[in-house]
């Protein structure tokens, strides 16, 4: 087995009084593809969202490339990691968000240059050509000179998805990208992912709820109930044939086409 | 019984002192409210601690006082001179509206959603290039309405001045009335529309500003 791109180890997280994460392991190959899925509140998102660094770990160890991401080494000791040795770990990881977050002051080919240009210091002109390039590969190549106002739910999703792309990162996280959108544009992403998952060479990690989707794209399937998981494997395993009363219960919301 | 060219004539001599305490106040008070506005949102407790001080002090007290206190209070009681009356008058003006604007400035910052930030994080950016790229840009869009309204009051502020001895629109029009008393209603008709005649750029920039920032910020 190759060694994990990313591994958690026994993390837990709290707010305030409220427990959402209850100790999880979790080891994600590079380039593998890892569904998460479970009720609502069953800590999914914050999964993804320590790894991204916008929540900080209650307990517990997050590796990424065999590096760890919130504690850091200072004379000898173990201490929270600052913003450097963040900054220093985070571009191994994208992230696209269930609301986009576009940034709506700037172009769509403004949105996908920013980063390439302030945080790599690549060259504007490589980077634009790279950035049309990557636009064209999410169909919005006649559209990069609007903003994202003027674009719909599923070009904005696709515009981010094209921007967090640019960074190259090694792995990419997917917060519910089709939550917030219209059902007849949902399709239109998911076939962007798609294509993303055959490319191969990038680790994916998707919270979503389109089982027939995850079914379709997953190498690994994990669910999660109530802080912890509660099974785990391939994606036919659990999606067709659950064991726990817990995850066939979930499942049986949803109709599963297979 | 003066004739309005006359008074015209006279009110004119004020003119030059109103503009040049408005553009200086305008410019003062922006930087400050720009700096005050940045340090309130700052995670250093010290800054913040500082910033709302001064800001619930030049809020909660009145601006005439203010204009008093740096005029005649400093320099008696501490021998602080702040330079011409001009400087006096302008400095009272910029840290009282400055501290008014600087909670337009905190307000704006912290309207941008913070999914912005997050997606700038996501990207890597730093902190100093999200602030600069990313969430300012973002709130000025949104606080230039509300500028342009302090751009208007800052001018009517400009004629307390006159108290302190600066010699503006106000003034002259005092000096002619009370030789021309009974020429009052047109000095003071005449002022008032002196005033609203500079006020109409600041409406028309203030106008400007809204259809603006209707573009081009993030909502939810």
């Amino acid at each position: 087995m190759a060694e994990s791109i990313v591994q958690y180890k026994d993390v837990h997280k709290s707010f305030g009084d409220i427990d959402v994460l209850k100790g999880i392991d979790l080891d994600i190959q590079p380039a593998e593809k890892v569904a998460l899925i479970g009720p609502s509140g069953s800590g999914k998102t914050t999964i993804i969202r320590m790894l991204m660094t916008l929540e900080e770990p209650t307990m517990g160890v997050i590796d990424v490339g065999g590096r760890n991401l919130w504690q850091m080494e200072k004379k000898g000791e173990w201490v929270r990691a600052d913003d450097p040795h963040l900054h220093s770990i985070r571009g191994d990881i994208g992230m696209v968000f269930q609301h986009f977050n576009l940034f709506p002051h700037m172009t769509i080919l403004e949105n996908c240059m920013l980063a390439p240009v302030l945080v790599k210091n690549e060259s504007k002109k490589e980077v634009k050509a790279t950035a049309v390039e990557m636009l064209e590969k999410v169909g919005l190549g006649d559209k990069i000179e609007l903003y994202p106002a003027q674009l719909s739910g599923g070009q904005k999703q696709r515009v981010a998805m094209a921007r967090a792309l640019m960074m190259r990162p090694k792995v990419m996280l997917f917060d519910e990208v089709t939550s917030a959108l219209d059902p007849e544009l949902v399709g239109e992403v998911l076939e962007v992912i798609r294509d993303l998952a055959k490319e191969g060479e990038m680790a994916m990690i998707l919270v979503t709820h389109e089982m027939d989707f995850a079914l379709d794209i997953a190498d690994r399937v994990v669910f999660l109930n109530d802080g912890v998981i509660e099974e785990e494997g391939h994606p036919e395993d659990i999606l067709v044939n659950p064991k726990s009363e817990r995850l066939q219960d979930f499942l049986s919301r949803f109709t599963v086409n297979r | 019984m003066g004739s309005l060219p006359d008074i015209f004539s006279t009110l004119v001599q004020g003119l030059k002192v109103t503009l040049l305490v408005l553009v200086l106040s305008i410019i003062c008070s922006t930087i400050i409210a720009l700096v005050a506005g940045l340090s309130r949102v700052s995670t250093n407790r010290l800054v913040t601690g500082v910033t709302g001080f001064y800001v619930e002090i030049f809020r909660g007290t009145s601006l005439i006082v203010q204009l008093f206190w740096f005029s005649y209070a400093l320099p008696g009681l501490f021998n602080i001179h702040l330079g011409s009356d001009i400087w006096v008058a302008v400095l009272a003006i910029s840290l009282n509206y400055g501290a008014y604007m600087s909670e337009i400035v905190r307000g704006s910052i912290q309207a941008v959603p913070s999914g912005q930030t997050e997606a700038s994080i996501a990207l890597n950016l730093s902190k100093f290039q999200r602030m600069r790229h990313i969430i300012i840009p973002q709130a000025v869009r949104m606080m230039l309405p509300e500028y342009g309204n302090y751009l208007i009051q800052i001018l009517k502020a400009t004629s307390l001045v006159s108290l302190i001895g600066l010699t503006d629109l106000l003034y002259y029009g005092n000096i002619y009335r009370s030789t021309h008393l009974s020429d009052s209603p047109t000095v003071y008709l005449l002022l008032l529309v002196m005033y609203f005649v500079i006020a109409l750029p600041l409406i028309a920039f203030t106008k400007k500003m809204e259809s603006v920032s209707k573009k081009g910020v993030a909502h939810g």
